[in-house]
């Protein structure tokens, strides 16, 4: 061939690329006032307002704004990152903000890179919302010891495992629109079956074998055995927090959903 | 008195016109408008060749269907490196179709493409860095300022131009720190072109990238893209806006019912560089119009008729909208090869209509 194409530089390293993204993402999220509203003061309101209404005595000496933390943080965790993701790549699909990534030479780690950062900074930020409130406002007793570790390795698989999910989810979604209007409702849902807004013996039976194919579940219980006194782990279906079973079902959703997104993911709306 | 007036005087045309482009399938010679090109009428390989290596973009027997309609059916298509091409045709014509299966965005049915040297199916991350993207859907939605966005998009380049630059080139420099979702429409056209050549591309694909602009802005782009040709750069261009193809087209083709009509410089498309030219001037109070291969004695034996000045003289070529319609128009059912207009016995055209 003839073709003497000029030798041009080296493309930049992935790592720049990845911090740029992740400047990218940070940006897109921080200065889009709904996204904010929606994904880190909802869950405060939740706190506050299920907290005012709802006021009985758990057991153990423990009320209910103590037993909703670990609710209300898995809630903050999958509007993170499961709803966070699904809605707005959904809609950077929509609108043509993928297909253009695509036609440059930004690596597709990179994009999933800015992604991971912006669910790590708005997780934590809505965590340390929601201590902080549980703490000023009712007193809520905060983990001590190892708990913080098993609060820090629960909360990230727990994301990751969602984040993950929700991007598998935004592939479902016909488009932006669509995303928008059944996602939160869905997670609503599932959130509702995992014992996120009431004690999970609360819930019917059957429904907790539903709730226990999602993770949603395992990472309540995860975060319910961060906040509750052990005493409590007689009323979890197994008798205990099942840790090793939350690790578990957590990873297994990270591997599934990690294979799904490979599969799955377009960066344009479907061809006709 | 208006003389060599490069238009057709609209109302007094009235019937004389269609006259004007015969229907005939004559072959014609083409006039070049720029030394380097051929002279001969391209439309591009024929099938069944091998697609050029050498070329910018080679294209062989490119099928594309959605369910059982063809939009692109075979199409054939060569452009050199450093060429501007414009790729003319109706809505649906399978413009932006064509330009995506070269962007790799779409997945082609059958056909051999090239874009690059490489197939476009299979263009990897180096492949990419090569191009640049203008789509007719836009670059999307932002919350980034303008600069932002121009500075991120650089980044991902080996050897971007400088954003500030790029703005300048485009007239945004009074956006620069406007988010990407306040800017107007016209504006965000310009962000998308800005995006499109900050990573200093080889090949530029641009698909009706002055949709919305003022004319003021479409002159400035016009200048922007004889600069970006002086640098080099290849360029596949879409359009809608005939006077944009002949500013800045070296060649331009015609798609229609997904394949190329004719390809030849804008100058002599449609048989335009040797149609007859059309001379009106009033006599009598009526309009008059006559074709005629030879003005210039036209005229002068006009002049001779008249005592001072020719009343509402004008002397008019077909103009490329012209035969432009009259292409599209004229694309036979299930498309066909070159519907080239041809001239058709100039001297016979002495007569007078009126
Ligand atoms: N994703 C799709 N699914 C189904 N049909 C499609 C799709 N994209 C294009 N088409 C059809 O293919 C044909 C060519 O479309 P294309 O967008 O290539 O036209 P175009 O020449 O770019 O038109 P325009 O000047 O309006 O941009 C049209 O009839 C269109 O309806
Ligand atoms: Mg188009």
């Amino acid at each position: 061939m003839t073709t003497t194409a000029p030798e041009r530089a080296a493309l930049p390293p992935l790592g720049r690329v990845c911090l740029t993204r992740a400047g990218v993402e940070l940006k897109e999220f921080f200065r889009q006032r709904e996204s904010v509203v929606f994904t880190l003061v909802f869950p405060v309101i939740l706190l506050l307002g299920l907290g005012a209404v709802l006021d009985y005595d758990l057991g153990a000496g423990v009320d209910f704004p103590q037993y909703f933390m670990a609710g209300v943080i898995t809630a903050g965790i999958v509007g993170a990152s499961l709803q966070n993701m699904a809605i707005h790549i959904a809609g950077e699909r929509s609108d043509g903000t993928l297909k253009s990534l695509r036609g440059t030479p930004m690596p597709a780690s990179a994009y999933f890179a800015g992604k991971v950062v912006q669910v790590l900074a708005v997780a934590v930020a809505t965590i340390a919302l929601l201590v902080l409130v549980g703490v000023l406002v009712y007193g809520i007793d905060l983990p001590s010891g190892t708990d913080w570790l098993t609060f820090a390795w629960v909360s990230v698989l727990g994301a990751a495992a969602c984040t993950l999910l929700g991007i598998v989810v935004s592939t479902l979604a016909r488009n932006g629109r669509s995303a928008s209007a059944t996602v939160t409702p869905i997670a609503l849902v599932i959130e509702f079956v995992s014992g996120v807004f009431m004690p999970f013996d609360q819930v019917p039976g059957w429904l907790q074998d539903v709730a226990a194919v999602f993770p949603v579940k395992w990472l309540a219980q995860g975060l319910r055995s961060v906040f509750l006194p052990d005493a409590l782990a007689a009323r979890e279906p197994a008798g205990s927090w099942e840790l090793g079973t939350v690790a578990l079902v957590l990873g297994l959703w990270c591997v599934a959903g990690l294979v799904l997104c490979a599969v799955t993911f377009r960066w344009q709306d479907r061809e006709g | 008195m208006v003389v060599g007036r490069w238009g057709i005087p609209s109302v007094a045309a009235g019937g004389g016109v269609d006259a004007l482009l015969p229907t005939g399938r004559g072959h014609c010679v083409l006039v070049q408008k720029d030394s380097l090109l051929p002279t001969t009428r391209t439309l591009a390989a024929g099938p069944g060749s091998e697609p050029d290596p050498d070329a910018a973009i080679s294209v062989r027997g490119l099928v594309k269907r959605y369910g059982d309609r063809a939009a692109v059916d075979g199409l054939d298509l060569d452009i050199r490196r450093g060429e501007i091409f414009a790729l003319l045709g109706p809505n649906g014509a399978g413009k932006t179709t064509t330009v995506e299966v070269l962007e790799g965005y779409r997945k082609r049915d059958g056909g051999d493409v090239r874009v690059l040297g490489v197939d476009p199916a299979r263009g990897g991350r180096r492949w990419r860095a090569q191009l640049g993207i203008v789509l007719q859907s836009g670059a999307g939605d932002s919350q980034l300022s303008v600069r932002e966005l121009l500075k991120a998009r650089a980044s991902y380049y080996a050897e971007p131009r400088d954003p500030d630059e790029v703005m300048e080139l485009v007239g945004l420099t009074a956006e620069a720190g406007a988010r990407g979702r306040t800017l107007s429409g016209g504006q965000r056209r310009r962000l998308d072109v800005a995006l499109g050549i900050v990573g200093r591309p080889r090949l530029l694909f641009l698909d009706e990238p002055t949709t919305g602009f003022d004319p003021e802005a479409r002159r400035q782009f016009w200048a922007l893209i004889r600069s970006l040709r002086d640098l080099g750069t290849t360029m596949l261009l879409t359009t809608h806006y005939l006077d944009e193809a002949e500013a800045l087209a070296d060649r331009v083709g015609v798609l229609a019912r997904g394949q190329l009509a004719e390809v030849a410089v804008p100058a002599a498309l449609g048989g335009r560089g040797t149609a007859p030219a059309v001379v009106s001037w009033t006599e009598d109070g009526v309009r008059r119009s006559a074709e005629t291969a030879t003005p210039t004695a036209f005229v002068r034996e006009l002049a001779a008729r008249f005592p001072g000045e020719v009343p509402d003289l004008t002397v008019a070529r077909p103009t490329l909208e012209d035969v432009y319609l009259k292409m599209i128009g004229q694309v036979p059912e299930g498309g066909g090869t070159a519907a080239a207009v041809g001239r058709r016995g100039a001297e016979r055209s002495q007569g007078v209509s009126s």
